[in-house]
């Protein structure tokens, strides 16, 4: 810069068209401008193609009433709600549905991935046959296989399998009692809070120790007993206030309790079995990707293999997994839309299928269904990226 | 499949240029040489391809009838399958000439949709087939049931509708294709399918053991199916309305595949003018005089690819009830060629 301005003050002045700075700022405006004329383009055109088609648009259909049924809703629904509504039942199913497989994923693919590294022949062989089986096969199949291969054998209502607890299961789903809460069972709540409190006291207390003297108390036995036996006595003591809605067997189908739908379990089934094969080699990857001498240095210090992987090898190996498991949660959130063919009512069946076909709007549904998987996906990079940044290691 | 010809045609609307003209259908589909037809990917006595891809059904036999008029040669037909979910889309983007493919009119389809009817070839309405062994005998019983259905059609509202109008609880399961809705259906996840009465003819038949089903009495909706075209081209609509009436009148004044020929040197005034003999009426629509004959020659009259479809005698076995024409009790009414 220095060296510039000394130049420029000696030579005759830059012409402002050969001003590097200008030219730059020229050249990035004609840019952004014709990205926006792109934009309005398509835009207009959009508008200009509709209207002489005589194809209705805009968002008026908003606060229209629906007129359909949805099998699953976590807010309250009936054919008399509006299309703005069914597109946030659609909406909750499809982030329900992820978030639950995207914990049972995580958790078989980390264990799937550990088992291919053991040492037992067995093990490592069949770890490694689960991931080429599901990692090779199309997720659609997955699909297919648990929805109709799997769950579609479980017996008619008639004939459900009766599990203890007063549990039916039937190819209409899992049918479990529902609990009705009475008011006095805050206290027992409480107290259950109280005792996990109390749980963390104690481990900060038992750390401390160690720091002092070396030697750890044994806390989590005492921790558990006290969660487990605290909130009991309360309970008790409150005089039970928890019920049970126990579904009753009708002519077609049961009714009270709760009811975890097939295509649910299916979906969740499908997407978790897929996905964790491929969680399964991230984690694969980023275990082996820590060099012997680590395991060997901890061993040499007298570490327990459990605590070798816990302390050594998986802070460093998550350095490896965590901005791959990103990739393979955002994969899994968009392959969520895929339950229309097993009749689960995601954003995509519900919003951009029979919203789309009973309005006919199909620019407006497609926009907007674009623009919630582009947001749930970058909200899940952001705190995948902040969880990458926490686990990172401190490099000095 | 289904999901890129959906993205295809929202880039198209997106992108194409506004100047896909919607007037000249009938000179876009001259210079093409073919008639490019939505068709139903596969109901019986409808609209399905065998294993040879020649396509079989009333509607398809429909789209054979406009190329007949056109062309004089049945065979100048493209068929497009399409979802119920595309299907209309595909019609308003220009994808397709002409829909086919038991497609119930509504009054917000027309409004919205940029898109109207020409004609109903198939008054129909919405019943429920169920497993005999459940012991149910109307729909009125079927409170509480699971019912299995297809997205995308009016089947789904109006199945809402019923069971609201008559105090009665059900869990829907609404999946993408009738085929993955029958299927369910068939594994035992629904007590009940539910599509318009001819449809479940058509799917029963498919089933694996299709004497165990049977299909309620109840009819729940108005189910009015035809042809449909796009707006803002009057030639157009007149031509797939006026070969729709062709069909009617013919079997109306007695021609058929068999007599037309005969029928055409008949001095009856009402023939002259149907078969050709008289006046200008296929010119005034674009065709040649003869119009009605090379239709008539190619598919038959309605009565003749009513019978060879779905009739008593297909496996099908429907009755012409309101499809027969309105001399004989039924619906079916064409006004005059005069």
């Amino acid at each position: 810069m220095t060296a510039m301005q000394d130049s420029s003050t000696g030579a005759a002045k830059v012409v402002f068209y050969n001003d590097p700075r200008v030219r730059s700022l020229f050249f990035q405006f004609l840019l952004l401008a014709a990205i926006f004329a792109l934009f309005y383009f398509a835009y207009d055109n959009t508008v200009a193609n509709l209207r002489k088609r005589n194809i209705a648009q805009g968002f008026g259909f908003w606060n229209v009433e629906a007129g359909f049924d949805i099998s699953q809703t976590l807010i309250s629904y009936s054919a008399a709600s509006s299309y703005g509504r069914a597109f946030w039942v659609g909406l909750l199913n499809t982030l329900l549905v992820s978030a639950v497989s995207i914990v049972f994923a995580t958790i078989l693919g980390v264990l799937i991935g550990i088992l291919r590294l053991s040492k037992n022949w067995l093990v490592a062989t069949l770890a490694t046959v689960y991931v080429e089986i599901f990692r090779n096969v199309p997720l659609l199949l997955v699909l297919y296989f648990w929805y109709r291969g799997v769950i579609g054998l479980l017996p008619e209502p008639k004939e459900s399998i009766h599990l203890p607890g007063q549990i039916l299961l039937n190819t209409r789903g899992l049918l479990t009692p529902r609990p009705i809460f009475g008011e006095a069972f805050i206290y027992p709540l409480a107290a259950l809070l109280a005792s996990i409190i109390a749980g963390f006291v104690i481990f900060w207390w038992a750390r401390r120790v160690q720091f002092q003297t070396g030697k750890r108390p044994k806390a989590g036995l005492l921790t558990t007993a006290i969660i487990l036996i605290v909130p009991s006595l309360v309970f008790i003591l409150a005089g039970s206030p928890l019920s049970f809605d126990v579904p009753v067997q009708g002519r077609f189908n049961s009714s009270g309790g709760m009811t975890l739908l097939p295509e649910f379990v299916s979906m969740v089934v499908g997407l978790t079995t897929y996905t964790a094969a491929f969680i399964a080699e991230n984690v694969r990857a980023g275990i082996l990707a820590i060099s012997k001498g680590q395991t060997e240095a901890s061993q040499a210090l007298g570490l327990s293999h459990g605590q070798t992987i816990r302390l050594v090898i998986m802070p460093q190996a998550l350095r490896v997994i965590v901005p791959l498991l990103n990739s393979e949660y955002l994969s899994l959130i968009k392959n969520s839309s895929l339950g229309v063919s097993i009749g689960y009512p995601d954003l995509v069946n519900v919003f951009t299928g029979t919203v789309l076909n009973q309005t006919g709007q199909a620019v407006e549904m497609v926009s907007v269904t674009m623009v919630v998987y582009l947001s749930i996906s970058l909200i899940t990079s952001l705190f995948m990226n902040w969880f990458n940044r926490r686990v990172a290691l401190v490099e000095r | 499949m289904k999901k890129i010809i959906g993205a295809v045609v929202a880039m198209a609307t997106v992108f194409g240029l506004a100047s896909v003209a919607n007037a000249g259908t009938l000179d876009n589909v001259k210079a093409k040489g073919q008639l490019v037809c939505g068709a139903n990917p596969g109901t019986a006595g409808f609209g399905v391809p065998d294993e040879k891809g020649n396509w079989t059904g009333l509607d398809v036999d429909y789209c054979r009838a406009i190329a007949a008029a056109i062309f004089n040669d049945p065979t100048k037909v493209k068929f497009v399958p399409l979802s119920s979910k595309d299907r209309f889309t595909a019609l308003a983007s220009g994808e397709v000439d002409v829909l086919i493919r038991n497609s119930t009119w509504t009054m917000s389809r027309e409004t919205t949709l940029g898109i109207i009817w020409a004609g109903i070839n198939f008054f129909d309405g919405q019943g429920f087939m169920v497993n005999k062994k459940l012991g149910v005998k109307s729909a009125k019983e079927l409170n509480g049931a699971s019912i299995c259905v297809q997205q995308g059609t009016t089947t789904e509202l109006n199945l809402a509708d019923y069971f609201r109008a008559n105090k009665m609880d059900y869990k829907v399961v609404t999946f993408g294709t009738s085929e993955e809705a029958l299927k369910a259906y068939d594994s035992g996840r629904c007590d009940s399918y539910t599509t318009d009465r001819s449809g479940l003819a058509a799917d029963r038949l498919s089933m694996a053991k299709p004497d165990d089903h049977i299909i309620l009495p109840e009819i729940i909706s108005k189910e009015p199916l035809g042809p449909a075209v796009r707006q803002g081209d009057d030639q157009w609509l007149n031509l797939v309305k006026w070969v729709h009436y062709a069909l009617l009148i013919a079997e109306e004044d007695g021609i058929t595949s068999k007599n037309v020929d005969e029928k055409a040197k008949s001095d009856d005034p009402e023939l002259k003018r149907v078969l050709g003999g008289e006046g200008k009426f296929g010119e005034s629509l674009g065709l040649s005089n003869a119009w009605v004959v090379q239709i008539i020659k190619a598919v038959g009259n309605y009565e003749e690819m009513f019978e060879r479809n779905v009739g008593p005698n297909t496996p099908l076995q429907l009755a012409r009830a309101g499809n027969a024409l309105w001399t004989k009790g039924g619906l079916q009414y064409a006004p005059p060629i005069r």
